[in-house]
């Protein structure tokens, strides 16, 4: 076994979980395998003097009909139980396998027989198979046992089957296949060592099963006949006494799901170690990283649609707290277009949902200021601004394809909208459903209005979203990375439903994307995020010729154009973007930057103010656009 | 609706031709299966090590009784010919009669199905009803980062519950409120307070498992992007809840809660044997100790038709609920 799979399972066995699973494992079989040596004649002595007594030192847990110690017995009927369990286990994985692997062994035709056979016996519970097993083969522990292996068959022949048809698609099956090596050999050599794992999980949880099978049959007098005896057939002869004496019942009983419990969680840990199952995790930890908050360099225009100063959104990471999100102020006029842009990781989704109020917890959105047409959403909730945010603010999401609710009609995602909000009737909110669909030009809107999202295309739902947000009558539209998924035509017409949007009712548009082309196209302004922060401000005309930091530079160096060298490979910003729990100190882009000096790595530089209107946080702003040269190897648009 | 163009067939999936599809597919493997189910039954007798008759009747029988029933019952016709007996009988309603009483069949398993019926679904009521505002709540405190310690408690409650198999859950029940409390009654059927335990018996791990998977299904709807949109457009939180993500999750935990169902059938027979329920979970126990084997070979067909209707109603359900699975399936 591999070095990192060992530590694995260390690991596993090590867990609180692993241990209990473990020593009770343990002792269920130690007690299977010694209790009859050490009990046997104690669970065997008849004392009629001593009959259904209660629980005493001399019998824990009283005695039976015969005088019997009860508590003797439930330890020696230990290795019937589990014996029979395992043999029915056995049982059932051999022919499970043997049902499972046919597709593969006999080829196909017979393989679709047993298919078919395992589809008809698998929906019936176990039990009833059992049941119609033990009368087939008798009423006894043989009987059941050969019942409950059956039982169990169908279920493992179809883990098997869906797993040996998994790898058998694989590459290296079809060259073995290819190279000759003969069915059998196919399957002992390499399907059945790569299913072993599972497999070995779902029988040691199939035992615990068995377990409890087992005790069922018994107990319906079914299974182990008088003089043998297991904790069902315990159970059932104390049931009958339970108004006398309880712990003739509740002894077997509770051993019966302590064992079955034991070879259930073994099977968890297993799982666990080999990766079936992963355990619930938290976040990954990290320090706090928190420059202390500065306060913006803008000056106030005349009404703003949205005001945002020193936005911070923050994570709970076990016990410390992470800000992916900081110190990020903007502004946006009525039918302004402002775009932000960075790589994945920057924080600038994170941003389109902190000013949406859309950070769901444990996330905490804090601002020196958050105002939307005039109204300060900080504060009081989501319920306190839901009518202005639901009818003035429009959402528009990056996956059409899983955005929109797969259970409910397109028509009817679009009116509840103005149903919710504006009291609208059925009728008349249906109404301006197909109205909305058809103004973001879906065809034949009133019969796709009752069509559900997976019968439109990507490019149909994203309007379909569009339309969503002009169901009311929206001030601003945030968009975040609402082409991303979309081809590059459809993309065009997205794109230009946007623009005229905004340009006829003077709609505000917050456009979120990684794409700097599209950006300089569609905004008017553009906010570059690196590491969570604003790194510059400037209008979209200079930010392919004339964009001040050196992360502006490099994401639009790595565009390529139609004069892109394509021999030569593409540019790309070396390096990674930080995570955010450890943020390196001084300027986050520096460990990136070809321009960083000492002055980089010690000081972050604050979000200054540049040539009148722009704002870029950079040390080097200055220096010339050459100095970042060996980004680039598109030669058509070098500035020299 | 309209008829498909040529090349839209795959996005337009909710035509007329489709829901024919399923229902040809799916009547198709009902018959496939209640066929195999009805072929098991009548050669049960037949797989008997030994002869029937002679089980039935004991060692000690004389032969020509032995021969008399074996003629009756048409054991000495040719395979072939009794499957077609058996098959005719069948569909005129007649599935014999019980070797150790000589009642119909039918008459027996008519008087005691409607014992069965009503446990069984009340149970499934019961566990419908807990566990899905259950599971929905669990999910929405978890979702909120809040009381981990409840959510811990509920997890490993549920965990443990599940594993404990209804009959023990029965006798524990019976401990507990009826011979530590004696608040209801712990045998037969007779008035309300009888069915408090065995239908809880029947209940609390089904209730338990279904709102571990509701929790479950529900944290993963609401991670996803239409949740984020729902909350876009401002509904309250109950309608997000409830009608946007409530349906997404119960689609995906109806499979399994059919299952389940399915399972809770058989358990009656566990169930019903720990209360002295008047049901058929009685009359197999007893009619398999007694060799009666028409008997047995007509309480399992039923039991097993009613798993295949259970099958049947949790596929058409989750069909009209998610309309995909039924184009998916195929």
């Amino acid at each position: 076994m591999a070095g990192g799979s060992s530590r694995r399972w260390g690991r596993a066995v090590r867990s609180p979980l692993g241990v209990t699973a473990a020593v009770l494992l343990l002792a269920v079989l130690l007690l299977a395998v010694f209790a009859p040596m050490g009990w046997q004649a104690r669970a065997d002595a008849v004392h009629p003097a001593d009959i259904l007594q209660g629980p005493s030192g001399d019998h824990p847990a009283g005695t039976d009909l015969l005088g019997r110690d009860i508590f003797a017995r439930v330890l020696v009927a230990a290795r019937l139980s589990v014996e029979l369990a395992l043999a029915a286990t056995g049982l059932g994985v051999l022919v499970g396998l043997l049902l499972g692997t046919a597709p593969l062994l006999l080829g196909r035709r017979a393989g679709r027989w047993a298919g078919a056979l395992v589809n008809v016996a698998v929906a019936f519970p176990s039990l009833l198979l059992a049941l119609f097993f033990a009368v087939v083969f008798g009423v006894g522990a043989k009987g059941a046992v050969l019942a409950i292996g059956l039982a169990t068959a169908p279920a493992f022949a179809r883990l098997t089957q869906t797993m040996a048809a998994t790898v058998a698609g694989r590459d290296f099956i079809a060259a073995a296949r290819i190279a000759g090596v003969g069915r059998v050999r196919i399957l002992l050599r390499h399907v059945l060592p790569n299913i072993a794992e599972p497999l070995v999980v779902a029988a040691t949880m199939a035992a615990g099963s068995a377990l409890l099978a087992f005790a069922g049959l018994s107990f319906l007098g079914l299974g182990v006949q008088a003089p043998g005896y297991d904790w069902g057939r315990l159970l059932g002869e104390g049931l009958a006494q339970i108004y006398i004496h309880p712990a003739g019942a509740l002894a077997p009983a509770v051993a019966v799901v302590l064992a079955a419990m034991a070879f259930n969680l073994a099977g968890e840990v297993v799982a666990r170690a080999i990766g079936l199952r992963s355990a619930e995790s938290g976040t990954p930890a990290g320090p706090v990283t928190a420059p202390p908050p500065r306060a913006a360099a803008a000056t106030e225009p005349a009404a703003p649609l949205l005001a945002v100063e020193n936005l911070r959104v923050t994570f709970p990471s076990l016990g410390a707290q992470i800000s992916p999100v900081r110190e990020v102020s903007l502004r946006l006029r009525p039918g302004e277009a402002v775009g932000i842009v960075g790589e994945s990781g920057s924080g600038k989704s994170l941003t389109a949902l902190a000013i949406a109020q859309l950070v769901a917890a444990p996330g905490r959105v804090d601002a020196d200021r958050l105002e939307f047409l005039g109204a300060d959403l900080r504060g009081g909730g989501a319920a306190a601004h839901r009518r202005l945010l639901g009818t003035s603010l429009a959402m528009v999401f990056q996956d059409p394809m899983t955005s929109l609710n797969p259970t409910h009609r397109v028509g009817h995602q679009l009116a509840e909208v103005v149903r919710r909000h504006q009291g609208a009737d059925r009728r008349s909110a249906w109404a301006r459903a197909v109205d909305r669909l058809h103004a973001v030009r879906i065809p034949a809107a009133a019969r796709r209005a009752r069509q559900l999202p997976h019968e439109f295309s990507g490019g149909m739902r994203q309007r379909a979203m569009i339309g969503m947000g002009l169901m009311a009558s929206p001030a601003l539209i945030i968009a975040d990375e609402p082409t991303t998924a979309l081809d590059v035509t459809v993309q065009r017409e997205v794109l230009r439903l946007l623009e005229n949007i905004r340009t006829a009712d003077s709609v505000g548009l917050l456009f979120i994307s990684h794409d700097v082309t599209v950006v300089a196209q569609v905004c008017e302004r553009v906010l570059v995020m690196y590491a969570g922060r604003i790194v510059e401000d400037l209008p979209s005309g200079a930010l392919l010729q004339d964009a001040r930091h050196p992360y502006t530079r490099a994401l639009v160096a790595a565009v390529p154009g139609m004069e892109t060298d394509r021999d030569r490979p593409l540019a790309v910003i070396p390096g990674r973007p930080p995570d955010p729990a450890r943020l390196p100190s001084g300027c986050a882009f520096a460990p990136r930057c070809p321009l960083a000096t000492e002055v980089c790595r010690e000081q972050d530089p604050p979000l200054a103010a540049y040539d009148g209107d722009r704002r870029v946080a950079c040390h080097h702003a200055d220096l010339a656009p050459v100095a970042v040269a060996p980004y680039r190897t598109t030669a058509g648009r070098d500035e020299s | 609706m309209t008829a498909l163009a040529v090349g839209t067939r795959r996005s337009s999936g909710l035509g007329d031709n489709v829901w024919v599809r399923f229902a040809v597919r799916r009547t198709g493997r009902l018959l496939l299966s209640l066929w195999v189910l009805v072929t098991a039954a009548f050669l049960m007798i037949h797989a008997l090590p030994g002869d029937p008759v002679r089980a039935a009747l004991g060692p000690t029988a004389p032969l020509e009784l032995v021969q008399q029933r074996r003629t009756a019952m048409g054991l000495d016709d040719p395979l072939w010919l009794q499957y077609a007996h058996y098959l005719g009988n069948l569909l005129s309603g007649d599935m014999g009669s019980s070797m150790t009483t000589g009642l119909p069949v039918s008459e027996i398993i008519g008087a005691r199905m409607g014992a069965t019926v009503e446990l069984a679904v009340l149970a499934f009521a019961v566990a419908v009803i807990v566990s899905v505002p259950l599971g929905t709540l669990m999910a929405v405190l978890a979702g909120d980062g809040r009381r981990r310690a409840g959510d811990w408690m509920f997890t490993s409650t549920s965990v443990v519950l599940a594993t404990i198999p209804e009959f023990l859950v029965a006798v524990c029940l019976v401990f507990v409120f009826g011979v530590q409390l004696g608040w209801a009654p712990v045998a037969g059927r007779s008035g309300p307070g009888s069915y408090v335990l065995p239908v809880l018996a029947l209940a609390l791990g089904p209730a338990f498992v279904l709102a571990r998977l509701v929790r479950v299904e529900m944290l993963a709807v609401l991670q996803t992007d239409y949740i984020r949109t729902a909350r876009a457009k401002r509904l309250p939180p109950r309608v997000v809840y409830l009608r946007h993500a409530l349906p997404n999750a119960v689609t995906a935990g109806l499979t399994m809660g059919g299952l389940m169902l399915g399972a809770l059938v058989a358990g009656t027979v566990l169930v019903e044997n720990v209360f002295a329920w008047p049901g058929l979970g009685g009359t197999i126990v007893s009619s398999i100790l007694a060799k009666d084997y028409p008997t047995v070979q007509g309480v399992v067909l039923v039991y097993g038709v009613g798993v295949l209707l259970v099958n049947l109603a949790v596929d058409v359900a989750l069909a009209l609920l998610d309309p995909r699975s039924a184009i998916r399936e195929s």
